[in-house]
């Protein structure tokens, strides 16, 4: 995986804006030795279900999650704080990750910003994927028109690129978050809509949905239990790579200056603030992609697990 | 040296599965001989090694197998010890291989005589030109149409028949000490069958090929092979020449393998006659239905079924025969309501069935089931049994819970399924089981008709029987009624009471069951009566000499939509009439109606007079 320090807690910050540490460990402690308990037998399952590398991804994935709920907790700074007099500085103990552009500690900044790449892509992601999800299943299930008219409403949209339609959008009524969740949503929403349309008119084809809609049953039934579970696998694949799509494009915002606003930051700021310290090769431009890089690898691993997993389910 | 076998399997092992996980022994120390120029037949069903012994023949064991004892030799060689480079030279000049599917075997993307002759000029054995006029002399001896043209055309534009000869061509090309067939002829019809099969026949004797003839069919390897190796589960069960195989077969297995072939046709139990004001179960007539854009006529833009009438009583079975592309699943699809119909009413228990299948009632949902072809795909993979089988029961009958469950443990019983079934899914269950389980949920419904669109084509010989039987039981204990559709004539004798015979989505004759058994029928029924192989040696040779009489001469069609649509291949046809004036419907004194010109008494010394020789 990647360098990231393993206990903040015995960093010995000197002095300026400390997190409190206690109330931190009255949180946190308890919910990581239940968890671990828990975890031995669980621990266990996952091995025999995920191969070494769906393992990996799903660790990297599951330390991500974690840390978009729990960073700023564990943050050893407050995300803005600047901590240093040194900009660009090395890794040290100190500063793990070292610092940014105004000596701002980088860890912290990487933990503050995982709140929203990570939720703000998980969040447009989903959003993307079921609503285009339910629309290509509406559009296979039910008569011509409406799958005619679904189709070309969807292929319109296809055809703007997503980044001119963000950029255009986001320079017309502001970056804000729940814009940018909406703009992300909206762009990869046709390219689910194509992809679970095709996958379910597939699905219709085959004799089992013939025999329901031979016993009379609903476009609603047939579409909920006879396409929909055929075809998760493939969209849970496309949700995995629309997340890793969307990540791309919230920090390709973010790099235009468009994203998260300052002091704020994802890790698409992260990387454009500091990119003047890329030709020192500061850890400050390297860290934040070096966490994107590890969040998109990770779902990807854990993706292609799940969906050979189902493959080789479905032989046996 | 001269005559020592051409082919030496001894003790030939195959596991599936690598060491670390579970193994399976698949081949269980197999031996067997093939002398020069003579054909073996490896016979059994499905699972049981014959193509992985097959394919061992040119050192290949398929992924995820392993060849792991025992040696094949092949004339000199030594086929398990070569390295990659020698099986390469092997597969090259002594061993070629003819695959089930020819379709799936050919480039789409490049034309035949490129792929023909790939064989040849790959290996550097011969010259393009002369690997081209090679080509063209194996097509002349497969006999296909225009030899010296069909290598231009590309793999769609020749039919799945003719492919499968090029395939043989293209095996042949190298001049190959031995050729595996594996089950060249399983995916084709009945009349084309025996086509490919004569076509073989002819070059194995012209070029003196050693040839291996994997099949699950006996009636084919009967025609085909000199010896016959008897396979079940890996091993060998009897190995024998074939007269003695199919006359005196010593192992218990080959004769339950004989009786399912040799099904003894069934007591015609006809339901009690409950008088005359009893309507027919299902009654169609004239009914016309296709697929693509209706035009101004109501007409759809493919018509497949034209003018097709049938009426079902309650508790018989009607069957259905015809080749690929006759209409009969679509006659299925239109009485279930999936494919509109353009012309024509169906009516069921004597009321007008709605055409849409949104606007029957849940009743005419209930009492109308259909039971697919393919199990693989009629079973929904993400389901259990369990849910599969009791979806119908909550949908038509509202139980659920303990009642569901009860019903479908009785469902389960009724199809012989184990209890325990119920919570696998169909992932987990043969090919037998799934058929069962796809024939419980119509059972489900308490259907009084089920359409059987081709139940048990696509399962062994063995496995197939007995679905028949049950099917049979099924009718015996509950009386419901079948539509049986299916291409082969002799399921087809065995369960139903009545027949219909549908060519290019006309029914050119209808009748009792026994219309099947003798002439005279129509000329059509009568290609597909001969071309069912026979269980005895020698049947195709008889054969072949009627078929390679040419059709008589036919000029220019007249434009009358209503002419017979088999004058194309009709044997019997004249000119003048045929391609002129509509045929029109005659009663047999068998009581059977056809659609054709001749007389009947001259249809039936045309027909006698054939069946002589065979």
């Amino acid at each position: 995986m990647m360098s990231q320090p393993t206990n903040p807690h015995h960093v010995p910050h000197a002095g300026t804006e400390l997190y409190d540490v206690r109330r931190d460990e009255v949180v946190v402690e308890p919910a990581p030795v239940e968890a671990q308990a828990l975890k031995h037998g669980v621990l266990k399952r996952l091995v025999h279900r995920f191969s070494i590398l769906g393992l990996i991804g799903l660790l990297m994935v599951a330390f991500w999650l974690l840390v978009a709920f729990i960073g700023p907790l564990v943050a050893p700074y407050k995300g803005g704080a600047l901590t240093s007099t040194e900009i660009f500085g090395r890794y040290s103990a100190a500063y793990p990750l070292g610092t940014d552009y105004l000596g701002r500690d980088m860890l912290s900044r990487i933990l503050y910003g995982a709140r929203y790449t990570v939720g703000l892509a998980l969040a447009a992601a989903v959003l993307a994927s079921v609503i285009g999800t339910f629309f290509g299943l509406l559009a296979a299930v039910s008569g011509r028109w409406v799958d005619e008219i679904l189709s070309r409403l969807f292929d319109a949209l296809i055809s703007i690129p997503s980044k001119v339609f963000a950029l255009v959008v986001i320079a017309a009524f502001g970056s804000s978050i729940p814009m940018l969740m909406t703009v992300a949503a909206v762009a990869y929403i046709p390219g689910a809509f194509r992809i679970s349309r095709s996958l379910a008119v597939n699905v219709m084809g085959l004799e089992y949905v013939q025999v329901a809609r031979a016993r009379g049953e609903g476009i609603f039934y047939i579409a909920r239990v006879e396409v929909l579970p055929n075809m998760i696998h493939p969209m849970l694949a496309d949700f995995g790579l629309r997340f890793v799509f969307i990540v791309l494009l919230l920090s390709g915002l973010s790099f235009l200056g468009l994203g998260v606003q300052p002091p704020n930051a994802d890790w698409g700021s992260l990387v454009r603030e500091n990119i003047g310290g890329l030709s020192e090769g500061a850890p400050a431009v390297l860290m934040p992609a070096v966490a994107i890089a590890t969040l998109t690898i990770g779902m990807n691993l854990l993706i292609d697990n799940l969906r050979r997993r189902s493959r080789s389910h479905g032989g046996a | 040296m001269a005559d020592r076998d051409m082919i030496e399997v001894k003790g030939l092992r195959v596991v599936a599965g690598a060491a670390p996980g579970p193994v399976t022994e698949i081949v269980k120390g197999v031996d067997f001989s093939v002398k020069k120029g003579e054909v073996l037949a490896l016979i059994g069903e499905s699972g049981s090694g014959k193509t992985t012994i097959a394919l061992s023949l040119l050192g290949y064991a398929r992924a995820g197998c392993a060849i792991s004892g025992g040696s094949v030799r092949i004339g000199e060689l030594e086929v398990l010890s070569l390295d990659a480079k020698g099986r390469r030279a092997l597969r090259a000049r002594t061993v070629a291989y003819v695959a089930q599917s020819a379709s799936a075997g050919f480039n789409p993307a490049r034309t035949i005589m490129d792929q023909v002759t790939e064989p040849a000029l790959l290996h550097h054995l011969m010259t393009k030109e002369a690997a081209r006029a090679k080509a063209i002399g194996l097509f002349r001896s497969l006999a296909l149409p225009a030899p010296e043209t069909i290598g231009e055309r590309y793999p769609h534009q020749v039919s799945g028949g003719q492919l499968q000869r090029l395939m043989a061509a293209m095996a042949l090309i190298t001049d190959p000490a031995v050729v595996v067939f594996d089950e060249p002829t399983t995916a084709l019809d009945v009349t084309t069958q025996i086509e490919v099969l004569a076509a073989f026949k002819k070059v194995i004797r012209e070029l003196g090929t050693t040839a291996v003839y994997v099949s699950h069919d006996l009636a084919v390897v009967a025609q085909m092979a000199d010896r016959i190796v008897v396979l079940n589960g890996g091993a060998v069960k009897e190995n024998g020449a074939v007269a003695q195989v199919l006359d005196a077969p010593v192992d218990a297995y080959t004769r339950q393998l004989l009786a399912a072939t040799r099904r003894p046709e069934a007591v015609l139990t006809l339901p009690p006659n409950l008088g005359k004001h009893v309507p027919p179960l299902l009654e169609i007539r004239g009914l016309s239905a296709g697929y693509g854009r209706i035009d101004r006529h109501g007409a759809p833009a493919v018509r497949v079924l034209d003018d097709v009438s049938l009426s079902i009583p309650r508790g018989s079975t009607l069957g259905v025969i015809g080749e690929s592309g006759s209409g009969k699943t679509t006659l299925a699809r239109v009485v279930a309501g999936l494919v509109d119909r353009a012309r024509g009413e169906v009516l069921f228990n004597g009321e007008p069935l709605p055409a849409q299948i949104s606007r029957r009632t849940p009743e005419q949902y209930r009492q109308i089931q259909i039971v697919f072809q393919n199990a693989d795909t009629a079973l929904n993979p993400s389901h259990s049994i369990a849910d599969i089988l009791g979806r119908p029961l909550a949908f038509y009958h509202h139980l659920r819970g303990s009642a569901a469950k009860k019903r479908m443990l009785e469902l389960l019983d009724l199809v012989k399924l184990p209890a325990g079934i119920a919570t696998r899914t169909p992932a987990g269950l043969s090919g037998g089981q799934k058929q069962r389980v796809n024939l419980a949920r119509a059972l489900a419904a308490d259907p009084a008709l089920i359409l059987c669109d081709e139940v048990t084509s696509a399962l062994d010989t063995v496995v197939g029987a007995a679905i028949l039987d049950l099917l049979a039981e099924l009718r015996r204990e509950l009386g419901v009624s079948y539509m049986f559709i299916s291409h082969d004539i002799s399921t087809v004798r065995a369960i139903c009471d009545e027949v219909i015979v549908l060519y290019a989505g006309h029914r050119v004759e209808a009748g009792q069951r026994e219309v099947l058994a003798a002439p005279p029928y129509h000329p059509y029924t009568g290609l597909l009566v001969d071309s069912v192989p026979a269980l005895k040696p020698g049947w195709l040779d008889a054969r072949r000499d009627i078929v390679a009489t040419a059709l008589p001469a036919m000029g220019e069609s007249a434009d009358v939509a209503e002419l017979c649509s088999f004058r194309a291949r009709c044997p019997v046809r004249i000119d003048g009439k045929c391609n002129m004036t509509p045929p029109s419907l005659k009663k047999l004194p068998s009581g059977a109606e056809i659609l054709c010109h001749h007389p009947v008494a001259e249809l039936n010394r045309l027909q006698t007079v054939e069946a002589t020789p065979a």
